[in-house]
């Protein structure tokens, strides 16, 4: 039926642990912190002080670089603290702690009806953009920056797939709230005036795909059930399957007249668009074997991941890892403490067992990376060459920066090497390279300008 | 609480940090190994069968020299131990399933020490080894004593009719005498072949059953080690130019005595396999298979040895990292926007 793209695996999926437990309101706890950096781009800064007062869905961060989303508040109640806190992605980031007044107040005139039908492209736009969303399956790219490209697109795909093992978050939204999302994909046709819709699901959800069948039963919204094979969710790999169109080399979807859009970010801009919501919480998946009972939580942006797990019956055994994100790509914490962001689909905590395994051996060749690459590159090479720190190597003979870090080298490698992490490394070694390169360069026409500028004094 | 306790409780409440993906699949280096040991046991038995005590000693030989070997390497240079990983039994096995069963122990031992010292630990140990270290060690020994190389132990008399009491294997025989005497030995072509395919016939200690050989490499195919790609093309590469480039002209040779006779069944499914020193696309291993075959066939044909499994395969592993710098997958998205 679709054409299935090169590589893949099939690892465990892990998903019976939470995908039959119906979405729970996780009670907000009595403290939230909220990171101001939660999307791809630039950092907000805030715009409330210690010691303010806040309702939901009142601004409270924002930015005056382009690339940005604003942060609004989870939860009514006053500001403590505005302080740096650990952060699930960059170690560190400046948060604003909200102390819960336990009244959980809307700002004012929230929350409104619209009719999005009769809204103009503008008003949705600005909608999206003032409610601050981003990418929900983790990638966290502004939203509105997104429905406006730059490129005519003739199609919109909506991201079912949750290939990542474990997580079940937009399983359970794809179950109960497929009309919710139905509306926002209708809002998105609109906006973007494309000539054909896919809603892509693996083949292992036979009840997501019916579910969303009969949402979409009378419109002109597709549902395509896809092979399930990881990494299927990849936005580049994706569009391939539905649409038979590839990615060009450091392009965009955009480049080939598509969009992609998560099926949780299609439900927020649902809220906010007939709603005027901010997005202030999300679907989490809490599990894992190290923990007590995994649910599907909606939980508030700001909470704590210690909470949530508390509030799922805590640890049966002590995990070795913490993982923001499912095991595939999620990211391993050093500390509970982190808050769940805008981007957090899963709170995933795996014992030893799950997550050991043996020393790392040489490479001995065997090519199963390279069958498993969905990019078509040579991690066995690119990781042995990153490991001679023959960084520019790996760029230009085997195609580094096309990586998407998908990791299902490093899954099937025998030889049970990091090859993701060596490529991280290589990467960074790159992009600072070439952030050196410009440096050198900007300073150079700096100095020629002023010498330019001398002799002009001269004459 | 003191400072020192809320040290040590922050510590123990951390978590392990390590990059992507935190999950991994359960095949080991050390698994593949101990499965492809699996794969060749049938033959291994047979040739104990067939041959008798001297190719279970020469076996025995081979194997303890060649982990013993990587053992103590591997200890005097202050090496993680992976001597026992399965992949010095495969190249002690290897070695000694690929020569005559009559020869004498201490050559074996001294050649699956060159081939584990030489061939594998000198180069950085398995995964840098750019020659298959049982060929390495093969070639050593068939240039440090040639004669005891080429003395083959006489057929035993187990199919009746068949005056058995040469001492020459069927690649020989055809090399020095022609293929009229070849038949003549075994009686009828059907007689030849049917003992090629069983493996009643002379040759290296674990090369003669062809059955046993295809039932291993079968299954190394099924359980997904082995590319069926490689071995089909070297033995379709064969079967061709022999047929074309028969005695009487062209397409008048004998593909079927070919594609069974010498070390070709070996060497197609267990050591043009390994996967350290042949390609690691597919396309790269389709050349490097074709490769493999088209030079079998020149030494057979026309070369001076009466087979040529075991050079072509080291032509081929000399050549790899080329193929392999030439054979890259295409990359997604290369060559701009596709719909």
């Amino acid at each position: 039926m679709f054409e299935s793209f090169l590589g893949g695996i099939h690892p465990k999926d892990g998903k019976e642990l939470a995908k039959d437990k119906p979405i729970e309101d996780m009670p907000v706890p009595q403290e939230l912190v909220v990171p101001m950096g939660q999307h791809i781009g630039a950092p907000c800064t805030p715009t409330v002080k210690a010691g303010d007062e806040v309702k939901r869905g009142q601004l409270i961060g924002t930015s005056s670089a382009f690339m940005h989303a604003d942060i609004h508040a989870p939860v009514s109640g006053k500001v403590v603290k505005i302080e740096p806190r650990p952060h699930s992605g960059m170690g560190s980031c400046m948060a604003v702690v909200i102390q819960n007044d336990g009244k959980d107040e809307w700002a004012d005139g929230l929350p409104l009806t619209r009719n999005w039908q009769v809204m103009e492209n503008e008003e949705i736009l600005a909608a999206i953009q003032s409610a601050g969303i981003v990418g929900m399956g983790g990638a966290t790219f502004p939203a509105h920056i997104k429905l406006k490209p730059s490129k005519p697109v003739d199609i919109l795909i909506l991201n079912g797939a949750e290939c990542e093992p474990y997580l079940t978050a937009d399983y359970r939204l794809m179950l109960e709230y497929g009309a919710k999302i139905i509306t926002g994909t209708q809002i998105l046709q609109k906006l973007l005036g494309v000539k054909r819709t896919v809603i892509g699901i693996e083949d292992n959800k036979p009840e997501a795909i019916k579910a969303m069948e009969q949402a979409a039963n009378g419109t002109n919204i597709e549902v395509a059930a896809l092979k399930t094979k990881y990494p299927q969710g990849a936005e580049k790999m994706l569009i391939k399957v539905i649409s038979g169109r590839e990615v060009p080399m450091g392009g965009l979807p955009m480049d080939v007249g598509a969009v992609v859009q998560n099926v949780g970010t299609v439900a927020a801009i649902a809220d906010a668009v007939e709603h005027g919501l901010p997005l202030t919480e999300r679907i989490t998946t809490v599990t894992g074997d190290a923990i007590k009972e995994p649910k599907n939580l909606r939980i508030r942006i700001g909470t704590p991941y210690q909470a949530a797990i508390d509030y799922c019956g805590g640890f049966v055994e002590q995990p070795k890892k913490l993982i923001a994100g499912g095991p595939m790509m999620g990211m391993a914490q050093a500390t509970a403490e982190v808050p769940v962001m805008k981007g957090s689909s899963g709170i995933l905590a795996l014992t030893a067992e799950k997550v050991d395994h043996g020393p790392e051996m040489n490479c001995i060749r065997c090519g199963k990376c390279v069958k498993a690459c969905p990019m078509g590159l040579v991690p066995s090479m690119l990781s042995i060459l990153s490991e001679r720190q023959a960084y520019e190597a790996c760029r230009d003979e085997y195609g580094l920066m096309n990586c998407v870090e998908c990791g299902c080298c490093t899954f099937v490698c025998p030889a049970k090497r990091n090859i993701v992490q060596y490529i991280k490394n290589a990467k960074g070694f790159i992009r600072a390279e070439q952030m050196k390169a410009k440096a050198a360069a900007e300073a150079k026409k700096k100095a020629q300008e002023a010498t330019e500028a001398k002799k002009e004094a001269e004459k | 609480m003191s400072e020192e306790a809320v040290k040590q409780e922050t510590a123990s409440s951390l978590f392990t940090v390590s990059v992507s993906p935190h999950i991994r699949d359960d095949e080991t280096i050390s698994h593949i190994m101990w499965q492809v040991n699996a794969a060749l046991l049938p033959a291994a038995l047979f040739a104990i069968w067939w041959f008798g005590i001297p190719a279970f000693i020469n076996m025995l030989v081979g194997v303890v020299f060649a982990v013993l070997g990587e053992y103590l390497w591997q200890k005097g240079m202050h090496q993680p131990i992976t001597a026992f990983d399965g992949s010095a039994c495969i190249t002690g096995l290897l070695l000694a399933m690929s020569m005559s069963p009559l020869l004498p122990p201490y050559m074996v031992a001294v050649g699956s020490l060159l081939a584990i010292i030489v061939a594998k630990q000198s180069m950085g140990g398995l995964g840098f080894n750019i020659f298959n270290p049982a060929h390495i060690g093969r070639a050593a020994l068939m240039v440090s004593w040639p004669v005891a190389m080429t003395t083959w132990t006489k057929m035993a008399d187990v199919s009746g009719g068949v005056d058995a009491m040469t001492s020459a294997t069927p690649l020989n025989i055809l090399k020095m005498q022609g293929y009229d005497a070849l038949i003549a030995t075994f009686g009828s072509q059907s007689d030849l072949y049917w003992n090629l395919f069983i493996g009643t016939r002379n040759g290296s200690l674990g090369e003669t059953s062809t059955l046993l050989l295809l039932l291993g490499g079968l299954y190394l195919i099924w359980k997904g080690y082995v590319s069926w790609q490689v071995p089909v093309t070297m033995i379709a590469t064969v079967a061709l130019l022999t047929w074309i480039f028969g005695p009487a002209g062209l397409f008048t040779g004998d593909p079927v005595f070919h594609v069974m006779a010498g070390g070709l069944m070996l060497g197609a499914f267990f050591m043009a396999t390994d996967m350290v020193t042949i390609p690691m696309t597919i396309k790269g291993q389709l050349i490097f298979a074709v490769g493999a075959g088209a030079l079998t066939v020149l030494i057979r044909l026309v070369g001076g040895y009466p087979e040529g499994v075991c050079y072509s395969l080291l032509l081929m592993n000399a050549v790899t990292p080329l193929i392999d710098r030439f054979c890259k997958p295409r990359i997604f998205g290369a060559g701009g926007a596709k719909s």
